[in-house]
């Protein structure tokens, strides 16, 4: 038996952002995950969008949660090191009748305290977005709404959690929880630990977790949302996130710059019974085809490198669900959009909670800073020519596409949490995220990997356990 | 740094340029390779195969670049391996890295661009399903078995029948594996007859035309793939779905001309191609910057490749020797070389008919197939050829010969097209 003070579930964006907070306080703090790394859930398959707020309804935790959170990315993102830009959003409306609509978003958004909101008309929003769909009417402009990294938010949070002394376990998915005088017990497939509080932010699997503690029970239905990415020659298509206005046509989709330059449209919206079905489907991708004309024209679908799908963890309330639900026991749950946008005040609220609950201590070493991993490409040449006389495997560039050189995958390797699967040094570095989809490079991060997993080929992974990459060695000449 | 001719790839394309450019003359070439040897692709093309056209006989994949490594040797042609070309500027300033010599800048009396072609990946097709391990594209599981030494499954199916996937196809079982099947959207073959034959018929592996896969199973490894029959507009038929269990999926589902860097300079591509516009010197929109190989457009055979570059090569010294003018590069009477029937794109796209040499090679493809058809040229709407084909595969490139003497008095275009006998 493992003891700890605080033991969260999840390695999502929101346990390591509750992990992060915690650090700040003298506790001794796990996370369990189930999968092989952080941000193998919900957390690496989103629109990766920091919403301005106007959305939620006022009076609810996602609006409140959503406003400040996208207040507090500015410094997140500055800390923790993690690529972010304020590109601004635009929600468009094809119709004169739709004005009205356009009005009461600004409205609610004036209440839940966003700023800088504006209604533009057709010509103006045109000048901004000359891609816009040629019907557009008028569009609302959210200054404050910004891109960002999913991947590095999430590692920032967790790496910084570690350096300020968090445990991440992982292969660690709890199978059993009981309530004891002093806290809980909690088994893993592989270990028994026990804790005085116990946070639960299993994504879409939270109402497991919560339903094995609390008497009342919740129901967290798995969303699906299908998104195809396009290549970075159609990243500058548009310059905001595009929005359609909820209509006729359902949610609609959006078309949005990612903060790596390459264009994402999505998402689809469909409830499955499958908490593990992050599959993409063709009517889904047909629909994104479909939609994304309606707010964008000529939308260059021809350039798209993949598609994907991510589960939003949706709870039939409509709202996030945090609190103390049961003694000791926290929830993050239901955190779906905007969810990503208030992950930094999700944190904050559940440390909040638990360092009044516990009255906890300062951490009196809390290092609020990770520290920068180098991006060779990003240097200015001064700079990369140093470097590379210091170490040249920042000069031998293996994932041409991204141009990510071997400095950078070891870096990735050796992290205060290292990658070990390929699709861990992909979101870590983006070695494998270009135009190829890593058909050159994956050979070569497969040997990086492998020789600092102490194994040949056969012992590297994609992601999970079970994801072998190549089966055994071809036979020996005879 | 500066260097004459800097040849951006060292395959058989940068290769083959750079031997032909030292035997017209260029005293300062240098060679930019990427890995860490020469060869390129050839390295791990180790079936037999090329070579019939350049040598007269049949070569594996380094077999062949051996030949041409040979001479680059020889010749004492100047090569920088494991270096890779991050930019060019649009005054032939070349920026390269690598291990040994860090951040490197080189300016370019020509640059021939030699960067050969990527795979398409399956997120370009927009293939519903799970995303696991087992899915490679044929190239990268070409490496994998034939230069790494490891399988990347055991029951396979291939989508795509370009050559690399035929190719696979019999690696595979060579090494053991269970190949399924091999599907293909089109109603005919990518790839060359021969590979059909060789490697699909002589192991008894069926060949479904106007089949894809519509689903993608399992999460962690490939359990399997979902395929149906489809329209003539590609869309999958209901009620023809067929699952097969599979743990392994290879793509060879078309190539790319890696254009990165020469969109990068203002080099204008074609649609069709996705490589670099050229005239018949083989030089781009670019002055000093002149392509050939797969990074021009994809090539069936690598003969055709080391031909095409033996001309980039000379025309790159002409360039410098000439002193690199613009008025000798980019000229003003070029015309256009315009398609027609079944004729999909020409390489080159346009000609000078004063500059042009006595022949001038025209490479296309056909989109679909022609039986007993004929390849006809025109200038200025005047027919000046018409050239019996038994048959023209969109799997295998097409060649005409452009007099001089025939089009000498065009000013306005040359028409390449196809017609059928009547």
């Amino acid at each position: 038996m493992v003891d700890y003070d605080i033991i969260i579930v999840g390695a999502g964006v929101v346990g390591s952002s509750i992990a992060r907070e915690l650090s700040r306080y003298d506790a001794r703090v796990c996370v369990l995950e189930k999968c092989t790394d952080v941000c193998e859930g919900t957390s690496k398959a989103n629109s990766a969008i920091v919403h301005a707020g106007f959305d939620a309804v006022p009076g609810t935790l996602k609006a409140a949660l959503n406003a400040a959170g996208n207040k507090a990315m500015d410094r997140i993102a500055e800390e923790l090191a993690v690529p972010f830009k304020r590109c601004g959003a635009f929600v468009v409306s094809l119709h004169e009748e739709d004005l009205p609509k356009l009005r009461e978003l600004k409205e609610r958004g004036i209440q839940n305290g966003i700023t800088g909101l504006e209604i533009l008309g057709r010509e103006e929003a045109l000048k901004l977005e000359p891609n816009l769909s040629d019907d557009v009417y008028a569009a609302l402009h959210a200054p404050s709404s910004g891109i960002i990294c999913p991947f590095e938010l999430t590692l920032g949070f967790a790496e910084n959690a570690k350096q300020n002394g968090v445990d991440f376990v992982f292969q660690s998915g709890v199978t059993a929880i009981t309530k004891t005088a002093g806290g809980y017990n909690v088994e893993t497939e592989r270990h028994a630990y026990s804790c005085r509080a116990l946070i639960n932010a299993a994504g879409v699997y939270s109402d497991i977790i919560h339903n094995m503690v609390c008497e009342n029970k919740i129901e967290i239905i798995a969303r699906r949302g299908e998104y195809i990415l396009l290549d970075k020659t159609a990243g500058d298509h548009v310059s905001r996130t595009i929005f359609q206005l909820p209509g006729v046509y359902g949610k609609g989709v959006l078309v949005s710059p990612t903060v790596h330059g390459n264009l994402i449209v999505g998402p689809t919206s469909e409830d499955i019974d499958d908490k593990e079905a992050t599959k993409t489907t063709r009517d889904a991708l047909a629909d994104i085809v479909k939609k994304s004309a309606f707010g964008v024209k000529n939308v260059p679908l021809r350039q798209a490198i993949t598609s994907f799908s991510g589960l939003r963890a949706h709870s039939p309330t409509d709202d996030f669900i945090i609190g103390e639900s049961a003694p000791f026991f926290f929830d993050a749950a239901a955190i779906e959009s905007p969810g990503l946008s208030a992950v930094p005040a999700i944190g904050e609220r559940i440390a909040e909670m638990v360092k009044e609950k516990f009255s906890l201590a300062k951490n009196e070493r809390f290092n609020p800073l990770r520290p920068m991993r180098v991006h060779v490409s990003e240097l200015p040449v001064p700079q990369r020519r140093e470097l590379i006389e210091k170490n040249g495997a920042y000069g031998s560039i293996v994932c041409r596409c991204e141009q990510i050189s071997e400095g950078e995958i070891r870096d990735a390797i050796n992290g205060i949490i290292g990658a070990t699967t390929l699709d861990g040094v992909k979101r870590r570095t983006r070695a494998g995220m270009g135009r190829c989809q890593s058909g050159f490079c994956s050979p070569r991060v497969m040997m990086l990997l492998a020789e600092s997993l102490g194994t040949d080929l056969t012992g590297t992974r994609k992601n999970s356990p079970s994801s072998l990459i190549v089966y055994e060695k071809t036979r020996e000449d005879t | 740094m500066y260097h004459d001719i800097v040849i951006i790839g060292g395959g058989p394309a940068g290769l083959a340029a750079a031997v032909s450019a030292r035997q017209a003359g260029a005293g300062d070439i240098l060679i930019l390779e990427r890995e860490n040897e020469l060869g390129g692709i050839l390295n791990q093309c180790i079936h037999n195969g090329f070579g019939l056209h350049t040598f007269k006989e049949e070569l594996t994949g380094p077999e062949y670049a051996a030949r041409y490594i040979t001479q680059v040797e020889e010749l004492k042609i100047p090569c920088l391996l494991s270096t890779t070309v991050i930019h060019i500027d649009e005054n032939r300033v070349i920026t390269a890295v690598s291990r040994k010599h860090g951040l490197m800048s080189i300016k370019a009396g020509a640059v021939i661009l030699a960067m050969g072609c990527r795979e398409r990946p399956r997120g370009a097709l927009i293939i519903p399903g799970y995303n696991p391990a087992g899915i490679f594209s044929a190239g990268t599981a070409q490496k994998l078995v034939n230069l790494d030494g490891y399988m990347p499954g055991k029951e396979v199916v291939i989508l795509g029948s370009g050559d690399i996937g035929l190719i696979m196809a019999r690696r595979m079982t060579l090494e053991g594996a269970k190949v399924k099947l091999v599907a293909e959207i089109q109603p005919f073959s990518g790839g060359l007859k021969r590979n059909i034959v060789q490697c699909l018929d002589d192991y008894g592996i069926p060949l479904l035309l106007s089949h894809t896969v519509v689903d993608i199973h399992g999460k962690d490894r490939l359990t399997g793939v979902t395929i149906a029959e489809v329209d003539q507009n590609f869309k999958p038929l209901t009620g023809t779905e067929t699952d097969y269990s599979c743990d392994t999926l290879l793509l060879s589902v078309g190539l790319i001309p890696e254009n990165e860097l020469s969109r990068e300079i203002g080099v204008s591509l074609s649609p069709v191609t996705n490589g670099p516009l050229v005239n018949e010197q083989l030089q781009t929109n670019v002055s000093g910057v002149f392509a050939c190989g797969n990074v021009l457009h994809v090539h069936d055979l690598v003969d055709f490749v080391s031909e095409e570059a033996e001309s980039a090569g000379k025309n790159a010294v002409r360039y410098i020797q000439s002193g690199g003018s613009a008025a000798d590069s980019i000229s003003f009477s070029e015309i256009p070389l315009r398609t027609g029937g079944a004729v999909r794109y020409t390489v080159p796209a346009s000609i000078d008919p004063q500059r042009a040499q006595e022949e001038t090679i025209v490479r296309f493809r056909v989109g679909e197939i022609i039986r007993g058809g004929y390849v006809c040229i025109y200038a200025d709407g005047k027919q000046i050829a018409r050239r019996k084909r038994q048959i023209m595969l969109p799997g295998e490139m097409e060649q005409v010969v452009l007099k001089q003497k025939d089009i000498a008095g065009a000013s306005g275009e040359i028409l390449i097209t196809t017609e059928v006998a009547e």
